[in-house]
């Protein structure tokens, strides 16, 4: 099933389909492991409609909701 | 001399390798058109002198952001005899790819993997040989905290700069092509790191779920921040008093007996100008020192990224982050280290905006100001909630001051950050950082708070045949001259000439107002009950509590930002504030009759 990574409830996880995110930030969540083809996962969510912790292999990150729309992922059941 | 230039991802402990290569020496220095301090020392290697420069921490050498901006100008304009890069070996799959971007410059390079304790508890296995084989490159695998597998980076290092004798530029073809590296990269990781596929829960997991708990973060957060805020300043604050209790000692006994028989007006120079300013800059060294070697505990340990994490919410619509929270926060004991610790935001337009938000932070020397006037003017339970009314107007003119200028300081950096792993500074690490803040500090800071302490000292003292700032003083002229500007305030003369003296420090508004009013300072309290009614001394107190806190935090707003169009806007903008929420407090207060 293919869904924006702001979608992902915490603990799901996903495959990185596309990244949609123009040059700057694309570059970014390059260097941070946010390529096609990694797996994903939302670890916890902030309240108020705050950032996401997510995991890539060993690395954790936060991003916000707004960014993380433009991660297209296939959910993994 | 040959100069080596350090390179790698933020968090990867490349500072704490520096500090361990190059000892205490480090100074920053000085590069033209690079806005950010860099560090820099010059050490002895292997036979010859060394430079060594700290370059920011960058997560790709073609990113947009300030500091990959910083190292790429760096590169193209500054020769070198080699780079040493150093990455995270726990991290390796993804940030070998900074390291084939580096490797696009043709410049002699060394490879140096640190965190090998934490890639061990990982279980991420590389095999050194291949990788540099394949890198065709010396690899060395080594903890820069603990110092295992030191001596053979250093070992590298050498061997790079006695087989590049010469220095030269960044081939910068290499930096405008990208982009094949992720083949490369997946090949070389394939075939030299192994990771494995499930992590044990390792203890940052399990303090994340309680520290970043939906709920439970906030609270505990506040807590952790007032708990920060208790130890930076019950240790710091008696040790700066410590060191004003003997300043004075100085002064009065060595001091004053040397001068006796120099001229009346070389004494007061010497005493309540110079020395009085050397003064000011050294009581702030102790609070630095405190101030940062915590700090260093909470930014290394990655809650200061946490912070971010939690409040994000609510400081993004300011235009702010968690961070800056934290640090206006921590501006309520001191601005000036507060402002120092703005250091941790990469992000120059986000520095800036936070910059101009802290000193309205109601900062303990102003609360000396404030506990005196409510005390004299006051009733006991009047006396509180006005004390409850000036924190709020802190406040208020902070998250006003976001609001207006959040369009002009808009951080066009993504807040995509890494929560790295929990991890503790060693104990040198700590000392390393509070002497460095405090060497910064001296250095960039001192010369402007001397001289203006010198200035308002003049402003004060001269023509020497009057008494200190009587009215027939520059200093009182001045008043008469501003008097048509502080009268729609009830703001008067001699008040007037107290606030001139704030503008050195708060702590001395009081003994000015002694001065001034010709009163001990037991009896000042009584004499102030007398001349002014409650209005005028709210007014007062609301002008004191936005205009420029002190000159320490001017001199360090300067020292900051190197750019004096911001430090006079970071003066300019709180002075009308101040007057206008004066004026409009003290007019419609009469205008009710009060």
């Amino acid at each position: 099933m293919h869904t924006s990574l702001d979608h992902l409830f915490p603990n799901q996880s996903g495959t990185i389909e596309t990244i949609d995110a123009g040059p700057e930030l694309g570059r970014r969540m390059a260097a941070l492991g946010l390529r096609p083809g990694r797996r994903i996962e939302v670890v916890r969510t902030a309240p108020l409609k705050g950032p996401m912790q997510i995991r890539i292999g060993h690395t954790e990150l936060m991003i916000r909701r707004i960014d993380a729309a433009k991660i297209c992922v296939n959910l993994v059941a | 001399m040959k100069r080596i230039a350090l390179l790698g991802m933020p968090n990867t402990g490349k500072s704490t390798f520096f500090n361990r290569l190059t000892g205490a020496g480090a100074r920053v220095g000085n590069w033209p058109g690079i806005t950010v301090d860099l560090l820099a020392a010059k050490i002895l290697l292997g036979g010859n002198m060394v430079e060594v420069v700290d370059l920011p921490g960058i997560y790709n050498l073609h990113g947009f952001s300030d500091d990959e901006q910083v190292v790429r100008h760096f590169l193209e304009s500054q020769v070198v005899n080699g780079l040493v890069v150093i990455l995270n070996a726990a991290q390796l799959d993804r940030q070998l790819a900074l390291l084939l971007q580096l490797k696009a410059l043709k410049l002699p390079m060394t490879l140096v993997l640190n965190m090998s304790d934490e890639a061990k508890q990982l279980g991420v296995k590389i095999d050194l040989a291949e990788l540099a084989r394949n890198l065709d490159m010396a690899v060395t695998l080594i903890s820069a905290k603990y110092g295992q597998g030191f001596e053979s980076a250093r070992h590298a290092i050498e061997q790079i700069v006695q087989h590049n004798p010469a220095a030269r530029l960044a081939d910068t073809e290499g930096l405008s092509q990208d982009d094949r590296i992720e083949v490369e990269l997946d090949r070389i990781v394939s075939g030299s790191v192994s990771t494995p596929i499930t992590l044990s829960p390792g203890i940052t997991r399990r303090l994340d779920r309680v520290l970043l708990h939906p709920w439970l973060g906030l609270p505990l957060f506040f807590i952790t921040v007032f708990l920060l805020f208790q130890l930076v300043y019950g240790i710091g604050t008696p040790l700066q008093d410590g060191m004003n209790w003997g300043l004075e000692h100085i002064k009065t006994g060595l001091l004053q007996p040397a001068l006796v028989h120099a001229p009346l007006p070389l004494q007061s120079f010497i005493q309540d100008g110079l020395f009085d300013g050397i003064g000011t800059v050294l009581s702030f060294l102790p609070i630095i020192v405190v101030f940062f070697m915590f700090m260093a505990i909470i930014e290394d340990s990655g809650y200061l990224a946490r912070a971010a994490y939690l409040m994000d919410a609510v400081m993004a619509r300011l235009g702010l982050d968690g961070r800056s929270f934290v640090m206006q926060l921590m501006g309520f004991g001191c601005n000036v280290p507060a402002l120092m610790g703005t250091r941790v935001m990469r992000s120059r337009a986000l520095r800036l905006l936070t910059m101009l938000v802290i000193p309205f932070s109601l900062c303990s020397a102003r609360l000396q100001v404030f506990l005196f006037f409510t005390t004299a003017i006051f009733a006991p339970r009047a006396a509180a909630m006005v004390m409850f009314s000036l924190y709020l107007m802190s406040f208020l003119m902070a998250f006003l001051t976001a609001l207006v200028w959040r369009g002009k300081y808009r951080s066009v950096e993504p807040l995509l950050l890494e929560l790295p792993p929990y991890r503790f500074p060693t104990f040198k690490q700590l000392i390393a950082q509070g002497w460095q803040q405090s060497q910064h500090f001296l250095k960039g800071a001192s010369g402007y708070i001397v001289g203006g302490v010198i200035v308002v000292w003049a402003l004060t003292h001269y023509p020497f045949n009057v008494p200190p700032a009587s009215p027939a003083t520059l200093a009182g002229q001045l008043a008469d001259f501003m008097a048509p500007l502080f009268q729609p305030l009830g703001i008067d003369r001699l008040l007037s000439v107290a606030l001139l003296f704030g503008f050195i420090a708060k702590e001395i508004v009081i003994g000015a107002l002694a001065v001034i009013y010709g009163a001990g300072q037991s009896n000042l309290a009584g004499i102030i009950a007398g001349k002014l009614d409650w209005v005028q001394a709210y007014s007062f107190m609301l002008f004191t509590l936005i205009y420029t806190p002190c000159l320490s935090t001017v001199a360090v707003l300067k020292q900051e930002s190197k750019s004096w169009w911001f430090t006079v806007l970071a003066v300019a903008w709180p002075l009308g504030l101040a007057w206008l929420v004066s004026f409009i407090f003290y007019q419609s207060a009469r205008a009710l009759g009060w």
